[in-house]
């Protein structure tokens, strides 16, 4: 999977205006030789060693563990590579694909402005011109990203149309890429959009899961029984799936985004809460209403604030091979808080959803048997010091010091 | 490709769109296209917006062939001004079911119609059962600016069984083996995008336009072609049918409409009039 023009079953696909068929085909292409070139793995391998700080390692949480059942959870520490998330693996594919092909332009769309931040990063470190379109209510509540992104010589577009959010900035920067795709590349940064996008992301974030592998049959002498991530598009969770899919053995989970909770309507959860549609150029999951104009997502996480998924999730969900659970803002909030208290590791929102649902799944799992202990690998996809304006505001804490001493009245 | 003809409900005839080119041709001229989207400034207004734009006030002779926009909340081929009067049409409680009601407005001002949508909206329709109901209305097929014939086994088989036009864009990046694939594919005429870019942009490339119509007239001698996006006053329109068998309007009929919806007067239809005489007067230049 997918098959040659990039369907996943009844999912994925090509649904573009024509202007960008041919673009699509030379980066099918590019992406098939480079795949079969050892010197373009070599430099991505270096990249990934060398500048990432890849492989990351596999923290074993024996405090939060606690909290799971009779879990043994293993966090495996995308938030350690440089910028701060897993999004540096997919961005650096692109960027040495970009080079490749001859194009000397990136743009990208960014949502909580992680992957906004790496595309900017690898333009930096290959001398590209960089394009970020963020939707105009995440440049307000991520301002820490755009600066950055600025500092790293980026051009950072708010996007005024529609909800202003992520899914609008992936509208601009299309329609941008089909005015400019001469020269241009579209960073996409999630296993969604047309082919072959969602096989291509994979593709360059399979890395977690080969590195998953190699670890626990080091330490552990076997592959986990559990791995889990959170899912918007969805890419740090195909990462964490990919080289298990074929293995019945390890189970995969994915936490969707519940919001306010998949019954208020108030959510992000298109496998949960949605239903098939097209959207961003794929057949997928999505939340749309009874004509099929595409609803807004709402999540305290801004990653994963996406009304749509990736076209695998898709297919992996409708199959019964990957399960998808909802998590709601407040359980996610919560496990925020408890892995930063007890690991003194602080994760991106985002990843904190799939720690609650690792929580969640730990516990029933015992209920259900009490004398398995699984070993549950959860993806940390990204660390939290984008999140401390939200999270200081969601616990309610004062953000100035708790106690004044040595001064003079 | 052919020009289908068909009955719709009443069981009176309903055209191909090729028809509209082919009048124009037999004038000796090519032939207008103009795009107004339903439900701008509102439902009803859209439809006398659409009689405005076919001449039936009698001010101007009005355009040949009408497309109907039907609001998308994700339009990637539209630019702004598209995208803002769309935006306020879904703000205003525009349905898809609306899109038929234009349909019949703009058979009953004597210009025949097609619509123009993105496929998500169709296909939670059920694609059968819109080619249905746009038969129904009197409609002569579907513009479809992010479906191409490769994902289209389900457009393919409504369209057949109810003999509308299938409108499939082509690109100047379309390569010749898909310039022929779309070709074959399509029914009633070619929408051949002039530049790269979203409606609404003006042409980088002056020659990228007349050089896809020949590179199809090449591939696909027999095929009907229709240039659009950047057009946007009469000059540029007599400018294209000297190459094209017509030439395709949107935006600068839209501008008009947006100013008067800000002045407060959304209802005041002089502005698109004077746009729609001054096209109108462009494709009938020798």
């Amino acid at each position: 999977m997918p098959d040659p023009v990039g369907h996943f079953d009844i999912f994925g696909g090509r649904y573009v205006p024509e202007a960008l068929i041919a673009a699509l085909d030379q980066l099918d292409a590019e992406f098939t030789a480079a795949s079969a070139d050892p010197a373009f793995w070599a430099e991505l391998d270096d990249l990934r060693r060398n500048y990432s700080g890849r492989p990351t390692p596999l923290t074993e949480a024996h405090r939060f563990s606690r909290h799971c059942g009779n879990a043994r959870v293993l966090l495996k520490r995308e938030d350690l590579n440089h910028t701060g998330s897993h999004k540096i693996n997919n961005v650096l594919g692109q960027a040495l694909l970009t080079r490749r092909m001859g194009k000397t332009r990136v743009i990208a769309e960014t949502g909580a402005g992680q992957h906004g931040v790496a595309t900017a990063t690898a333009a930096a470190l290959l001398g590209m011109e960089c394009r970020v379109y963020m939707g105009k209510v995440d440049t307000d509540r991520q301002a820490l990203n755009v600066a950055r992104m600025q500092l790293l010589g980026a051009e950072v577009v708010a996007v005024e149309s529609g909800s202003q959010t992520l899914k609008d900035a992936m509208n601009e920067a299309m329609r941008d890429w089909v005015a400019s795709v001469d020269s241009t590349h579209y960073l996409i940064g999630t296993v969604a959009g047309p082919h072959p996008f969602p096989k291509l992301v994979r593709e360059f974030q399979r890395v977690i899961s080969t590195e998953i592998a190699a670890q626990t049959t080091e330490r552990f002498g076997r592959l986990p029984d559990i791995v889990a991530a959170c899912v918007g598009g969805g890419s740090n969770a195909m990462g964490t799936f990919a080289d298990f899919v074929d293995n019945p053995q390890v189970a995969l989970y994915g936490f969707e985004a519940g919001g306010e909770g998949v019954e208020t309507g108030r959510h992000a959860a298109s496998i949960q809460g949605g239903s098939v549609g097209v959207l961003h150029g794929m057949r997928t999951y999505i939340l749309q209403d009874a004509d099929g104009q595409t609803m807004e997502s709402h999540s305290i996480s801004a990653g994963l604030d996406y009304p749509g998924v990736g076209p695998e999730h898709a297919w992996l969900a409708a199959t019964g091979r990957a399960r998808y659970e909802a998590v709601t803002d407040a359980e996610a909030m919560a496990a925020f808080e408890l892995l930063t208290r007890t690991e003194g590791i602080m994760p991106a929102i985002e990843s904190a959803h799939a720690l609650a649902g690792v929580i969640r799944l730990g516990q029933r799992l015992a209920a259900e048997q009490p004398d398995v202990e699984p070993l549950v690998v959860v993806c940390l996809s990204g660390r939290g010091d984008k999140d401390v304006d939200t999270a200081v505001k969601y616990f309610g804490l004062p953000g100035h010091p708790d106690v004044y001493t040595g001064g003079v009245a | 490709m052919s020009a289908a003809v068909g009955h719709d409900g009443d069981g009176s005839l309903f055209r191909s769109s090729a028809t509209a080119f082919e009048a124009a041709k037999a004038e000796g001229r090519g032939a207008l296209v103009g795009y107004l989207p339903v439900g701008y400034p509102s439902v009803a207004g859209s439809l006398e917006a659409l009689r405005v734009l076919c001449g039936a006030d009698g001010a101007t002779p009005g355009v040949d062939l009408v497309e109907i926009g039907l609001p998308y909340s994700d339009p990637v081929m539209d630019g702004p001004v598209i995208q803002r009067a769309g935006t306020r049409a879904l703000q205003r409680g525009v349905r898809t079911a609306d899109v038929f009601a234009a349909v019949e407005a703009v058979r009953a001002a004597g210009r025949p119609a097609v619509v123009m949508t993105y496929w998500n909206l169709v296909d939670r329709y059920g694609a059968d059962a819109f080619a249905r109901d746009l038969a129904n209305a009197g409609g002569s097929g579907l513009i479809t600016p992010d479906l191409v014939p490769d994902e289209a086994g389900d457009w393919l088989a409504a369209s057949d069984a109810t003999g509308l036009d299938r409108i499939f864009l082509v690109s100047p990046s379309s390569t010749d083996e898909r310039v022929v694939a779309t070709a074959a594919a399509a029914r009633g005429w070619l929408y051949a995008t002039s530049v790269m870019g979203v409606t609404g942009t003006r042409s980088a490339s002056p020659t990228a336009a007349p050089e896809l119509v020949a590179r199809i007239r090449r591939l696909a001698p027999d095929t009907l072609v229709g240039v659009g996006l950047g057009v946007s006053n009469g000059d540029q329109a007599a400018e294209v049918t000297a190459y094209a068998d017509g030439v395709i309007v949107g935006s600068a009929f839209i501008k008009p409409l947006l100013a008067a919806d800000e002045a407060g007067s959304p209802d005041d239809f002089s502005g698109l009039r004077a746009v729609v005489a001054d096209l109108a007067e462009g494709v009938r230049r020798g």
